[in-house]
């Protein structure tokens, strides 16, 4: 398998702070990686990196085969991206929705109305497609966001904290469309506050203070820290 | 005398109904805990407590005062920390809380005391603005605002939404040595692992209460047989679990799977299905109900 994601040294400065300090990792194409860490850790500023939205200090970064100084543009085109605070329009539709983010990403009227239709019956939302988004619940809203974050079928999908404030079932719904796409291949970045989360990555990174402490798969990581859950390990790692 | 006592409280928006007949108490100096997932009317009822918002029936007294007769007195007495960061941005973080101080005629000095260990954490920051703040730290700083003229009583909703889990229990153990000095504390919360830092919690989902209880007591209702499995693919488990006859429901928990079952089903029997399936690596044991598996029974 080859290699979706790739970082070394990567290091990203804000005058004299150092938000982002020579982190380096590979994520494998198809793996379920979980990025980890304290609020204010570095990881946004990381992930701002590796989506083309922020140029690196230093050190070395691909993302989807591309380059993060020289080919910004062509990662955001390649990667699908969610967050739990920005992911769709609330005052358009469900189609509405889906149809701009179609056109945004460059498909083809007929693929968007394809995908579109297909992807309506995939989440059950026919009953709701003229709806605005707004109205929906927020678990709907979601895995609505999550399908059309991989509408152009991308190889990569950062997911900025998914699930927070879903109740425990949508929560673990959202989590089987991860298992279902990276099944399929795709490889999916996603950042968590929930421990239990951090147990259903393939492998997980827990940053700290600018710097990736740890990063290996669950099972490792609490042996490593003779812990008996992913809460442990990230309380004893998290505050440095 | 109740800290908070509410009688059938229910209020629509439109054609939804966001609080639903909700009834319940809150004792005095007791950490309550209002649990329940986005939408589910937690907000809602805050902001009738803390006199923002007139219900359309029942009625509610906080530390014995009439919500919508006596709110006057009420503001004076709680201290309220809305869901969404409301502090002044543009402010310091030591004008902020000045200004918090002076709204209730008081000043810092006067309730240093309180705040004291959660401000000595925020004094590096002291004069910078609000808004440039870190998550966790404004957290800190609206705890702190909220708590500057000796509140009777706190209404904090969802202080630790989207806080990584570290600053979630750090912020736990504060509400514990505030609850210390008397202060009653309602507080709701998205996260369900936090019940346990509760004296007792409500469930709350579609503006209906599901439950009531103390953390025990509510793990101690749950009545399905339940068992943990694990093997080596945890995507096919779910699969076959959900295909297999004797499942009534399968989800994911951390590491584990959590499987109930239509009656009692011996471990063995499961072990077998699975290995007929393919799996390896098979575990099935007895589990240990968590909120979250009473939460989904009780949804459903």
């Amino acid at each position: 398998m080859g290699t979706a994601i790739t970082a070394k040294n990567l290091t990203k400065k804000f005058g004299a702070f150092t938000a982002v300090d020579a982190i380096s990792f590979e994520v494998r194409e198809g793996e379920v990686f979980g990025f980890l860490g304290a609020n204010g850790a570095g990881k946004t500023t990381a992930m701002k990196m590796l989506t083309g939205l922020l140029s690196p200090t230093s050190g070395e970064g691909s993302v989807a085969g591309f380059d993060v100084y020289k080919q910004a543009e062509k990662i955001k085109r390649n990667i699908g991206y969610m967050s739990q605070k920005f992911a769709l329009y609330d005052d358009l539709t469900v189609r509405e929705n889906v149809r701009f983010f179609g056109g945004i990403y460059g498909l083809r009227r007929r693929e968007v109305l394809d995908k579109t239709e297909r992807l309506l019956e995939e989440l059950e939302l026919q009953s709701v497609e003229k709806q605005q988004v707004g109205s929906l619940p927020l678990g709907w809203k979601q895995r609505l966001a999550f399908s059309v974050a991989l509408l152009h079928d991308p190889r990569i999908v950062f997911l900025d904290e998914p699930t927070g404030g879903v109740d425990p079932i949508t929560r673990r719904q959202f989590w089987e469309m991860i298992y279902k796409a990276a099944a399929q291949g795709v490889t999916v970045f996603v950042t968590t506050h929930y421990m239990d989360e951090a147990e259903y990555c393939d492998r997980v990174s827990i940053m700290v203070n600018g710097k990736i402490e740890a990063l290996d798969t669950p099972g490792n990581l609490k042996q490593a820290y003779a812990a008996g859950s992913m809460d442990e390990v990230f309380l004893r790692l998290a505050r440095g | 005398m109740q800290a908070i006592k509410i009688q059938n409280i229910t209020k629509s928006f439109g054609k939804v109904k966001a609080v639903d007949n909700v009834s319940f108490d809150v004792r005095p100096g007791e950490l309550f805990g209002l649990i329940g997932p986005d939408g589910a009317g937690k907000t809602t009822l805050f902001r009738i407590l803390a006199t923002l918002l007139l219900p359309d029936a029942g009625e509610a007294a906080v530390l014995g005062f009439d919500t919508v007769r006596d709110y006057v007195e009420i503001r004076r007495r709680i201290g309220y920390m809305p869901g969404r960061f409301s502090l002044y941005q543009d402010l310091t973080v030591q004008e902020n809380l000045a200004f918090f101080a002076a709204i209730f005629g008081t000043s810092i000095e006067e309730n240093y005391h309180l705040i004291q260990e959660i401000y000595d954490q925020l004094k590096p920051f002291k004069n910078r603005r609000a808004g440039a703040l870190s998550g966790g730290m404004k957290q800190k700083l609206a705890l702190s605002c909220a708590l500057i003229h000796q509140p009777e009583l706190l209404l904090l909703d969802e202080p630790t939404t989207g806080v990584d889990a570290v600053s979630r229990k750090e912020f736990w153990d504060m509400l514990d040595r505030i609850k210390a000095l008397g202060i009653s504390i309602l507080v709701s919360t998205p996260y369900m692992d936090e019940a346990s830092r509760c004296d007792r919690i409500a469930l709350i989902q579609h503006g209906r209460i599901l439950s009531l209880d103390t953390p025990d007591g509510l793990l101690r209702s749950y009545q399905k047989p339940l068992l943990a499995v694990r093997t080596a693919s945890m995507y096919q488990l779910i699969q076959d679990l959900r295909a297999y006859e004797m499942t009534d429901t399968a989800f994911p928990f951390g590491e584990y799977l959590h499987l109930t079952t239509k009656g009692r089903v011996e471990e063995g029997a499961v072990t077998d299905f699975l290995r007929s399936k393919g799996h390896e690596k098979i575990e099935v044991k007895q589990a240990e109900a968590t909120v979250e598996d009473c939460f989904m029974a009780l949804m459903q």
